[in-house]
């Protein structure tokens, strides 16, 4: 048993404490604690009342059962009843149970708020913080409905004690945080902005959270306070350290409270009056200054402090990003620190300079110290620190230094943890897509990734590279023969093989000259692999076979033999299945026509968004794809369209028309020329007027003649596409009936409001036209 | 602000649970059980900061108890690194030379330095004079050992 506590100490909790820990096994300590259950429980109903210090030993009791991870159903009343005592030590313990053990029965609820409401209007200082401690702690609705009016007043009121105020202060704030429309403010705005010029700074360092937080949802109405704000920070810190007595912390003046103005400070933008400006801007100079005097004390709580300081501060700048000079020293700053003795300031500063590469002005000051942290990503004994660097590369990455950063990635992937696997991968691919000059080693970076970390190349990244490969001409043949290197290696991912089935579909004849890649030893080459696949996969490479077909007739046979066989044609997948018996019947009954149109070549993928950014940003939460980073992804997009523009295939369609009249110049009455009116969007957004400027002509100019007398060989394909729409067409005729469909194809991020067609005919074809037109069905994409 | 603070042994143990947000009973074993193999499974000479969801842990050892902080992602890390250092200094001020077991037989003692310490998940008070002030109020009165001795041991 401990020595004698402090104060009213209570003998029955310390011996049932020690039972407990010299209970030998789990049954036992569960036998002595419902042993002690029953006990109290007696006690509680009994016909004697209990005195003021049993209640409270009990109530303590059932505390640390609870505490100690069993249930308790029983005792709220006991508390409750503590609450009303007059002796200090048993209010406080009825306030901790009840805090502790939050209970919604709502006869106690009104009990405890009656308890709490006589501490608040009593005159005692302590009585009225343990009130709102209580109040702070539990935080309920009721509470706040009871209580919001009352606190505020409390907060200003100019008899109320120090320790009250700061008590009420940050009660409030929690208050605020769950049911922020019942703290209304509204009156008390301009009193408690003023509490940041209290000389008791404790009072200060607990308004100061609570304006944060309010100024944070109403920024107008608490703007008087970055004044104060900045000149409360100047005078700590420019004060010497024996000034501010107790509130220095090692030789730091006011560590807290400075963090804290510096953290109100960032939720403004710099401030306009030149005055304060300036000596805002002193301010900051001086603590840059500080940091490189020599440290005061040994003790790491000393620099820990300061730097605390320090790494808001920097914060702070970067929020501003206005400041060049500053931002230069801040980022020379954090450049110290990469090479500290201390694994916490290493940690820290690769995570600031994240935020710093971001920025115009401090983007190439970071880039200089790349070698640093390349050499951190490889040397780093804590996972964690080596993450951070990865980050800060990832962060850092242009042009100029894409190709050694993507290698340095690719060289970590190898060895990496393997939770942050999946990661490092979609930021591999995105940064290679970005930066790529040369397409070719686009390819191969990709192809590098699948081998390293194939398991964790999500669906997005190989799709991606499909669509680049198949989009870009230039590369295409260049894949083709490193996919076909890389299937070679004895154990191969099978992501390689779903790319490399794929690409050599498309793609395969571009390397089919060769001996050594011939049409034969491809198909064998990728059959090698088809036993070791997934479902998903052995359909991939049917397709593949079946496109092997059309490319190299002299294929045929020996495909065909493979599609024959009954574990393709009787296989238990009926996936697989239908594609094995399809595909071979297409083989052997289609001409080579129809065939070829059948499988031509895939026609270039439109541009959306890169998906591989979306999930990334889905993995990290919003806040982790800086702005910059999603307009370049919009451009590159842009780029990638305006490759390779090739329009669909036309001639093969002609044969399978055969059937039906060719279109006549009537047909060309017929189609949809009316103008489309789009209606401004209210939300505000850029979109808006640009159909209504043009006025009605536009849209038919836009339809340019090569556009639709495309139609007269084909009956489906895009008639119409700008940026913000995209008008698709499909039509069917059988003899005298034709049936037209027009997709309108919203191409923003933004719905169109009131978007309505028309259809016109010129005079003469009304006639002999009978037209059904059918309501535009809204479906979303 | 401040998620949770949790103090717990080298062998899992817990000390001290304080939550600054209401989470039901479960979330509470759940936390309670990621943050000890997370914690207790870090190398010595690591860094003090670790990601955990969207919050930050930043934890310390002092002796044979571990004390773990979880903050929302804008707070300083080196700061709250000196919180958790002011409250073992509140607690060693008080105790004297505070160990383990003094945390164990007077838990309810530092629950209450906490909330003169810390409310609502904010700091409220970072005077060490003024907090000891406020603890010892409640301890005015002196008793004698014969006096503790003869309260009842049930």
């Amino acid at each position: 048993m401990p020595a004698v506590s402090k104060g009213d100490g209570m003998r029955g909790l310390a011996v049932f404490i020690s039972d407990i820990r010299n209970c030998k096994s789990k049954e036992a300590e569960i036998k002595r604690i419902n042993k002690e259950l029953a006990n109290i429980r007696s006690k509680f109903k009994g016909d004697k009342a209990l005195d003021g210090y049993s209640k409270k030993k009990y109530v303590c009791k059932l505390l640390f059962i609870f505490l100690l991870g069993h249930d308790i159903d029983f005792g709220h009343m006991e508390a409750v009843n503590l609450l009303s005592s007059n002796k200090y030590t048993e209010k406080q313990i009825g306030y901790l149970f009840i805090s502790v053990l939050v209970n919604s029965n709502s006869e106690l609820i009104r009990l405890i708020n009656n308890a709490i409401k006589n501490d608040l209007s009593s005159r005692n200082p302590t009585f009225m913080c343990l009130a709102l401690h209580c109040i702070a702690n539990v935080g309920s609705r009721e509470m706040a409905e009871a209580f919001a009016s009352e606190i505020p007043r409390i907060l200003v009121a100019g008899d109320t004690m120090d320790s009250v105020k700061q008590s009420a202060a940050l009660c409030l704030l929690r208050l605020y945080k769950t049911s922020p429309d019942l703290v209304l403010m509204g009156e008390w705005t301009s009193r408690v902005v003023h509490l940041l010029n209290d000389q008791h700074m404790g009072v200060v360092t607990a308004a100061i959270s609570l304006i944060t937080c309010l100024s944070q949802k109403n920024p107008d109405e608490f703007k008087t306070c970055v004044s104060l704000a900045v000149s409360r920070l100047s005078r700590i810190v420019s004060s010497a350290s024996t000034d501010l007595q107790d509130y220095t912390y090692y030789f730091v003046p006011a560590p807290w409270l400075s963090c804290k103005l510096l953290r109100l400070l960032q939720c403004y933008p710099p401030p306009e009056d030149g005055a304060v400006k300036g000596r805002l801007v002193e301010c900051l100079e001086t603590i840059l200054n500080k940091a490189q005097e020599p440290p005061k004390s040994k003790k790491v709580q000393h620099s820990n402090a300061k730097n605390a300081i320090l790494f808001e501060a920097i914060s702070l700048i970067i929020h501003y990003d206005s400041e060049p000079n500053l931002l230069v020293r801040a980022c020379n700053q954090l450049g110290q620190f990469l090479q500290h003795r201390e694994t916490n300031l290493r940690y820290l500063a690769l995570e600031s300079m994240c935020t710093l590469a971001s920025s115009e002005f401090s983007h190439e000051a970071v880039k200089t110290h790349i070698e640093t942290v390349i050499n951190a990503l490889k040397t780093e004994r804590d996972v964690s620190v080596r993450q951070r660097a990865a980050d800060l590369l990832y962060a850092m990455c242009d042009r100029s230094n894409a190709k050694q950063i993507v290698a340095e990635m690719l060289s970590y992937l190898e060895t990496a943890d393997y939770s942050i696997r999946e990661e490092m991968v979609l930021k591999v691919a995105i940064l290679a897509e970005k930066y790529a000059v040369d397409y070719s080693w686009y390819v191969d970076t990709i192809l590098n990734l699948i081998r390293i970390a194939g398991d964790y190349v999500s669906e997005e990244v190989w799709y991606r590279v499909i669509q680049i490969v198949i989009n870009r001409d230039d590369v295409q043949g260049y894949a083709a023969k490193t996919v076909f290197e890389a299937l070679q290696a004895p154990a191969c991912h099978e992501n390689m093989v779903k790319v490399g089935g794929y690409i050599l579909g498309e793609f395969g004849n571009l390397i089919a000259g060769d001996p050594r890649s011939s049409p034969l030893v491809q198909f064998n080459l990728l059959h090698s692999k088809f036993h070791l696949c997934s479902v998903p996969t052995r359909a991939l490479l049917l397709s593949a076979y079946i496109k092997f077909i059309n490319l190299f007739p002299e294929t045929k046979v020996t495909i065909q033999e493979v599609l024959r066989c009954d574990s393709q044609i009787r296989n238990s997948d009926v996936e697989l299945q239908q594609r094995a018996v399809e595909y071979l019947k297409l083989s052997s009954i289609a001409s080579t026509d129809v065939l070829a149109t059948v499988l031509e070549e895939m026609p270039p993928f439109p541009e959306r968004e890169s998906s591989i950014l979306a999930k990334l940003k889905k993995k990290k939460g919003p806040g982790a794809v800086s702005v910059t980073e999603l307009e370049d992804s919009k451009r590159e997009g842009g780029e990638l369209n305006g490759g390779a523009d090739r329009g669909p295939d036309t001639s093969a369609l002609a044969a399978s028309n055969a059937s039906t009249p060719s279109p006549s110049a009537d047909l060309l009455g017929i189609r949809s020329a009316a103008p489309i009116n789009v209606a401004p969007v209210s939300a505000g957004s850029l979109l808006v007027d640009v159909f209504s400027e043009a006025g009605p002509a536009a849209p038919s100019a836009a339809v340019n003649d090569d556009g639709f007398l495309r139609f007269v060989c084909k009956n489906n394909g895009v008639l119409f596409e700008n940026q913000l729409l995209q008008i698709g067409i499909k039509s069917e005729y059988r003899q005298n009936l034709g049936r037209m469909y027009l997709f309108y194809g919203n191409k923003t991020s933004v719905q169109f409001a009131s978007f309505t067609t028309t259809v016109s005919y010129p005079g003469e074809l009304q006639s002999h036209i009978l037209s059904a037109l059918k309501p535009p069905n809204l479906q979303m994409r | 602000m401040m998620r949770f603070l949790l103090l717990f042994s080298r062998q899992g143990k817990l000390r001290l649970q304080k939550w600054f947000t209401p989470i039901s009973e479960r979330e509470k074993k759940k936390i309670i059980r990621d943050m000890t193999s997370m914690v207790l499974a870090r190398q010595p000479r690591s860094c003090n900061f670790l990601h955990w969801k969207d919050l930050k842990i930043i934890y310390k050892r002092y002796a044979s108890l571990y004390f773990c902080l979880a903050v929302d992602n804008q707070e300083n890390e080196l700061l709250a690194l000196e919180v958790i250092h002011r409250y073992v200094e509140l607690l060693d001020k008080y105790f004297g030379n505070v160990c383990e077991l003094d945390i164990i037989f007077n838990f309810e003692k530092a629950y209450f330095i906490l909330d003169e310490f810390l409310i609502g998940g904010e700091i409220q008070e970072t005077s060490k004079q003024v907090v000891n002030r406020c603890i010892e109020s409640s301890d005015m009165l002196q008793e004698t050992m014969e006096e503790y001795m003869s309260k009842p041991a049930f």
